[in-house]
């Protein structure tokens, strides 16, 4: 120990920063009896936060209706999602919770880490399963059809834009753009209007510009990587890239009609969308509610289209459950989320309490179900509807002429890389787009020559 | 400034030195740059152990009973650094050379990380981007607080007042600073445009261009930074005797040249140490593109850092993060040796 001063064990410490920091309390043991008295007690996150009252005291009440129904089970519920930063730490030190949240981008690499438990032995119980449209429940799976998961929700890209602007651009705001070049004009028009006033907004930064840039190629035809005999290669050096990529820089360059400010995020745009001073971004339907709550605006001033083209991308969330957790608490965690999510039979009592409570019924969005469970939830979402159906009329629509396309294998190594591309395009007026797409895709072959 | 011979050397010097620092007799010249009652101020950084070695074997048990209980107090604050500080740094290398999932037991894969690592064309953007950051840095944050100091120095009122706004930066949180900054050079209502504009001048492209990012990363980190290394160079410049001024003046020396042969010669050593200090502390540069830029415009400022960052808490991959903080490791640790080693010649 000769030689440490305080100073330098305090440098070296934070040399290695958090992720060390993680490592040090691996090793902690899994508590250990979730029985007592034939009672499971099952762990499970996404529980609203405190300072979300309503919603809070609503997740509590299921609690209880649910433990009624279900004697032998108790839930513990925790706070918080899926949080990559907190993930891994929390599986070391024993601390994940036996059914957890994620979001579609995670169970690809959860799974093939081993981080989630195989779940297929004990879905022959669950109902109600087979009417979930298996391109959503296909994201649980591994390639032998393992599944490790269930989807609760899902989304797909459109187009979310101010109502009251188009207006104001003397553009009809129920008759939204249907193609590329309509966007353009209609950004340009909302852009002109002066005032700081922003036509079309996207994102270029902390791996969500590649996200978005993925949906704008595949609105264009094409994809982001494609598998031949087994091998994964990247596919956006194409025409459906060049195309993209030139409408984005038209618009920032040519017609001026996406602002200055670039290097935005999703947090960035939506505080413009809620601000009033942004037309249109590239957006599932369950932004609306979110710009709605947090900057105080109505349903009434947001319309939602679907996105140009042939395909948009489409994401979502589920839930996974420990891999170290023993097989009845995995078949108690499956009735939760079964009895908390993806139940037709409670929706109708749902949707009554929610309606009143301001909470947004006749949303799109989820639709987690096909045939004729999706059709009477539906029913049901009508019926009660709390916000404005026809200004999502151009998106229901439309929506079945638009493929809905899953995020490409090691997904967030690609967007980082997509970052680039879309931030060289936003930020530089001579960028040489056909260099930016090669460089980008030699980049995304290496990336992509790891995926088992 | 040369070196000392280290407490383990063998020889006579090393034996008179010994006991110089047990008596504090000052009776011998010391070498330059040992303080004659060195051994009452045990240097920072020396462990009890190494100490107590010191000592002849017949005195070492009456010394250890002497000093039991300040031993009893230290050994907890050792045991804290051990579990806090050296554990997470070994488990850290280990981890540097294993696939890990924490789902299962970790998997040694040899080198496999650092072939990995080196084979990301971002891994060199990020040293370079990161070297290019901490020569801004000198560049701007090494000089500013220099001269802020200097001046501060000079002032005859207001001093008090200047020296806490001087410091004020360093006191804001540092998500405050990014977020103010992030106004500043805002392209539309930004505070810069908007005097560039008054003056007539083009508006810039602060953190969107890509020749542009950097520097401006490099100022709000000077500003966020620049109070504490002020503070230092005022104590500094508050020790330098007035005499050695005195009679520079007489000898009809300007500022310019008091400044030169009076001033800098006095401060030289803390410059050198705050010269280390700040290569170590802008090699870690993370918040100002994490929060300003997130590596962009076109990786331009991607960081060893914010790369970490990303294969651990992105992409999961903590091995890959962890090949990448020991090399960090590593080149930190030689500026941390070169600054232990000036600082214990200084002693």
């Amino acid at each position: 120990m000769d030689g440490i001063t305080r100073r330098r064990a305090l440098l070296l410490s934070t040399a290695l920063v958090a992720s060390l920091g993680l490592t040090a309390c691996a090793g902690t043991p899994a508590p250990a009896g979730d029985k007592a008295g034939g009672v499971v007690t099952i762990t499970v996150n996404g529980m609203p936060a405190k300072t979300q009252a309503a919603d809070r005291k609503d997740f509590e009440e299921l609690v209880k209706q649910f433990e009624a129904a279900h004697p032998k089970i108790k839930i513990d519920a925790r706070e918080g999602q899926m949080d990559p930063k907190t993930f891994a730490a929390k599986l070391a030190g024993g601390q994940l919770e036996d059914v957890y949240y994620v979001y579609f981008t995670d169970p690809a690499g959860l799974i093939q880490r081993k981080q989630g438990a195989d779940i297929t032995p004990y879905l022959a119980d669950v109902p109600y399963l087979s009417d979930i449209r298996p391109e959503l429940q296909k994201v649980f799976k591994d390639k032998e059809g393992k599944t490790y998961g269930l989807p609760t929700g899902n989304y797909s890209m459109g187009l979310v834009y101010n109502r009251e602007l188009f207006r104001k651009a003397g553009l009809d705001p129920d008759k939204p753009p249907t193609t590329w070049e309509e966007v353009r004009a209609a950004a340009k028009k909302i852009s002109e209007l002066g005032e700081d006033t922003v036509g079309y907004a996207d994102y270029s930064k902390n791996n969500q510009g590649g996200w978005h840039l993925t949906s704008w190629l595949y609105s264009m035809g094409g994809e982001v990587a494609t598998e031949e005999n087994g091998k994964w290669k990247a596919a956006f050096d194409s025409d459906a890239g060049r195309k993209a990529l030139h409408t984005l820089h038209d618009m920032r360059w040519t017609d001026k009609s996406m602002g200055t400010r670039q290097l935005l995020e999703i947090g960035d745009v939506q505080k413009m969308m809620g601000s009033g001073k942004l037309g249109m971004y590239m957006a599932g339907p369950d932004n609306i509610p979110t710009i709605v709550k947090q900057f105080e605006r109505k349903y009434e001033e947001f319309g939602l289209a679907a996105l140009p083209g042939t395909a948009t991308l489409g994401g979502g969330d589920g839930f996974m459950f420990n891999p170290k957790a023993t097989p009845e608490k995995i078949k108690a965690g499956l009735q939760w989320v079964q009895w908390k999510y993806l139940n037709p039979d409670r929706e109708e009592e749902n949707v009554t309490k929610f309606s009143g409570l301001g909470v947004p019924i006749g949303l799109p969005q989820p639709n987690l179900f096909g045939g004729a469970a999706q059709q009477k939830i539906d029913a049901i979402h009508v019926a009660h509807a709390n916000v404005p159906q026809e200004n999502y009329k151009p998106f229901v629509d439309r929506s079945p002429q638009v493929e809905v396309k899953v995020e490409p294998p090691n997904a967030q190594q690609i967007y980082t890389v997509l970052d680039g591309v879309m931030q060289s395009v936003l930020t530089k007026e001579d960028a040489d787009i056909d260099t930016l797409l090669e460089q980008a895709a030699a980049r995304t072959d290496t990336i992509l020559a790891t995926v088992k | 400034m040369s070196a000392l011979p280290t407490p383990a050397a063998p020889g006579r010097r090393a034996r008179r030195l010994r006991d110089l620092r047990r008596t504090g007799a000052a009776g011998e010249n010391p070498k330059a740059g040992e303080s004659p009652n060195a051994g009452e101020n045990p240097k920072a950084g020396e462990s009890p152990a190494t100490a107590a070695s010191r000592v002849p074997a017949t005195g070492r048990a009456r010394r250890l009973r002497e000093n039991l209980v300040a031993y009893l107090f230290l050994s907890a604050a050792l045991i804290c650094f051990a579990l806090f500080a050296w554990y997470p740094i070994v488990r850290g290398v280990l981890l540097g050379f294993q696939q890990v999932t924490f789902a299962q037991p970790a998997e040694w894969v040899g080198l496999d990380n650092f072939r990995r690592l080196f084979a990301d064309p971002l891994f060199a953007t990020a040293w370079r981007n990161t070297g290019y950051f901490t020569l801004l840095a000198l560049v701007f944050g090494f000089a500013a607080p220099f001269v802020t100091a200097v001046v501060l120095n000079e002032l005859r009122r207001g001093q008090s007042y200047l020296r806490l706004t001087v410091y004020l930066p360093v006191m804001l949180p540092p998500i405050v600073t990014m977020l103010l900054w992030r106004w500043f050079y805002d392209p539309g209502p930004g505070l810069f445009n908007n005097v560039l504009g008054v003056l007539h001048l083009p508006a810039q492209q602060w953190l969107e261009s890509e020749h542009l990012a950097m520097i401006s990363l490099v100022l709000v980190s000077t500003w966020a930074n620049m109070g504490t290394t002020t503070l230092i160079y005022l104590a500094a410049l508050g020790g330098i005797p007035g005499e050695l001024y005195e009679a520079a003046e007489l000898d009809g020396a300007s500022i310019r040249r008091r400044l030169w042969h009076v001033t800098i010669p006095q401060v030289r050593f803390i410059l050198l140490i705050t010269l280390l200090l700040q290569v170590i502390g802008t090699m870690q540069v993370f918040v100002e593109p994490f929060v300003l830029t997130g590596g962009g415009p076109d990786d331009a400022t991607v960081t060893i850092l914010l790369l970490l960052y990303r294969y651990a808490f992105v992409y999961n991959d903590f091995g890959l993060a962890s090949a990448m903080s020991t090399l960090l490791f590593v080149v930190l640790g030689l500026f941390a040796g070169l600054y232990l080693r000036l600082t214990r010649t200084k002693d």
